[in-house]
């Protein structure tokens, strides 16, 4: 069954289809949108003035990744795009990765001591590029043909992201003393949380019976595939099985970063919800 | 006047819209107009963005209703943002390429090496002698290199395809 469009989609009334398919939008579009509000605290802080370019270009089209999703949200009627990312002050109508909402580290940007941690930015961010285009590859041919277009989009621009954090890992990771030290930290704190970024949640079977992705099964085979190849050829071992200790984003749960960062990210739009973002 | 005069008129508009931030470029030979269609007195053009999260979309967008407004037999335009097709940077025209070059950045290689590797030429002396800064640049659309030839910085339109 392939789906043309949200009108068709709202003829149809299959009601358990579009249920899995907003679900899956959500996840989609929150994983995008906080890792790039991480990503903007960076601004000014990374270590060079080349990064600071790369980064931020890096941000604001991940930023333009997440306000694809919305914009599919809204033409399914979840109300205004906008709206969907700046008024949901309650975070279990989250559905982001918990990994990714993490603090970047101690203090706030700018002026209040940031001590963010570059070792633990470079790991989240590969970790997550290398899930993104594990999923946008499979996103490319789901049933939702809106969703597919728009995968194909994306991973055209979000493979330039792949090859900048595979580069900054494997250098790092290659280098003596602290670097390779505070990495190896880096790598064991992420995977404590990494499952949440392949996880489909609470609705994973619908989703991936509604042919909108594949299954999680096949998701987290592909990823652990992935981080093994690469490890093999780097001074690494594989961390075992990948975790979800703090629980899965998917279904809600989440961490007092998120709530903070929701908080800091939405305080214009409080103040006044006319204001472009 | 026929629908297919009309058509051209509003394409000969659309060729007064630019990139705001490359005004020797527009929206027509960068690539980004897609299916036009005129029925009565409305026109509804469909835009391809180059990236997702370009801030000039919007700008362009609000270009467009004001060029195709000043045409004086159409009454509605309608201008939206497709996905499909993408946008590609094979589509920018001869044209296009020039105009690039004029402004300093050096096209779009017209095609990738095999395993994916891409050279671009100095768009001031033309060598091929230079080296990547930066694969991201000041826009989402452009890299930063360096002419070792010539010894000038330059920008290059970053390759994207769906390749």
């Amino acid at each position: 069954m392939k789906i043309t469009s949200a009108q068709e989609l709202n003829e149809l009334k299959n009601v358990e289809y579009k249920k899995a398919l907003i679900d899956l939008l959500y996840q989609l579009a929150d994983d995008d949108f906080i890792i790039s509000y991480r990503g903007s605290e960076w601004l000014g802080l990374v270590p060079h003035i080349e990064e600071d370019v790369a980064y931020s270009s890096i941000t604001q089209n991940t930023m333009g990744h997440a306000a694809i999703y919305y914009q599919l949200l809204e033409d399914l009627g979840e109300g205004k795009a906008d709206d969907i990312a700046h008024g949901r002050a309650n975070t279990s109508d989250w559905k982001n990765a918990i990994l990714l909402e993490e603090v970047n580290g101690p203090g706030n940007w700018l002026y209040q001591d940031p001590k963010y941690d570059w070792a633990f930015t470079v790991v989240r961010n590969y970790f997550y590029e290398v899930m993104k285009k594990i999923k946008i590859d499979s996103l490319k041919n789901s049933s939702y043909e809106p969703l597919a277009q728009v995968a194909i989009k994306v991973r055209s621009e979000a493979l330039y992201h792949l090859m900048h954090w595979r580069t900054w890992f494997n250098q790092l990771v290659c280098a003596e003393g602290e670097a390779r030290r505070r990495m190896k930290e880096a790598i064991d704190k992420a995977w404590k949380d990494v499952a949440g970024l392949y996880s489909l949640g609470p609705n994973r079977d619908a989703i991936a019976k509604a042919g909108l992705i594949e299954s999680e099964e096949v998701l987290k085979e592909r990823f652990i595939a992935a981080i093994k190849e690469a490890f093999e050829k780097l001074p690494l071992e594989f961390p075992g099985e990948p975790g979800m200790e703090r629980g899965d984003g998917r279904a809600g749960v989440h961490t007092p970063d998120l709530k903070d960062a929701i908080d800091t990210l939405s305080e214009v739009y409080r103040l006044n919800p006319a204001v472009p973002w | 006047m026929t629908i297919s005069l009309l058509e051209e008129k509003v394409v000969k508009q659309l060729e007064t819209v630019f990139d705001p931030e490359i005004d020797t470029v527009n929206i027509v030979d960068l690539g980004m107009v897609g299916d036009i269609s005129v029925s009565n007195n409305t026109v509804t053009v469909n835009l391809l963005p180059t990236f997702l999260g370009c801030p000039a979309l919007g700008i362009i967008k609000d270009n467009v209703i004001k060029a195709l407004n000043a045409i004086s037999e159409i009454e509605n335009v309608e201008v939206n943002y497709v996905n499909n097709p993408p946008w590609t940077s094979d589509r920018i025209t001869e044209k296009g390429r020039e105009g690039l070059k004029q402004f300093g950045i050096a096209p779009p290689p017209v095609q990738l090496e095999s395993d994916g590797s891409w050279q671009v030429d100095c768009p001031y002396c033309g060598s091929p002698y230079n080296t990547l800064e930066n694969i991201f640049g000041p826009s989402a659309c452009r890299s930063i290199l360096y002419c070792k030839d010539c010894k000038n910085p330059f920008e290059a339109m970053k390759p994207i395809s769906t390749l």
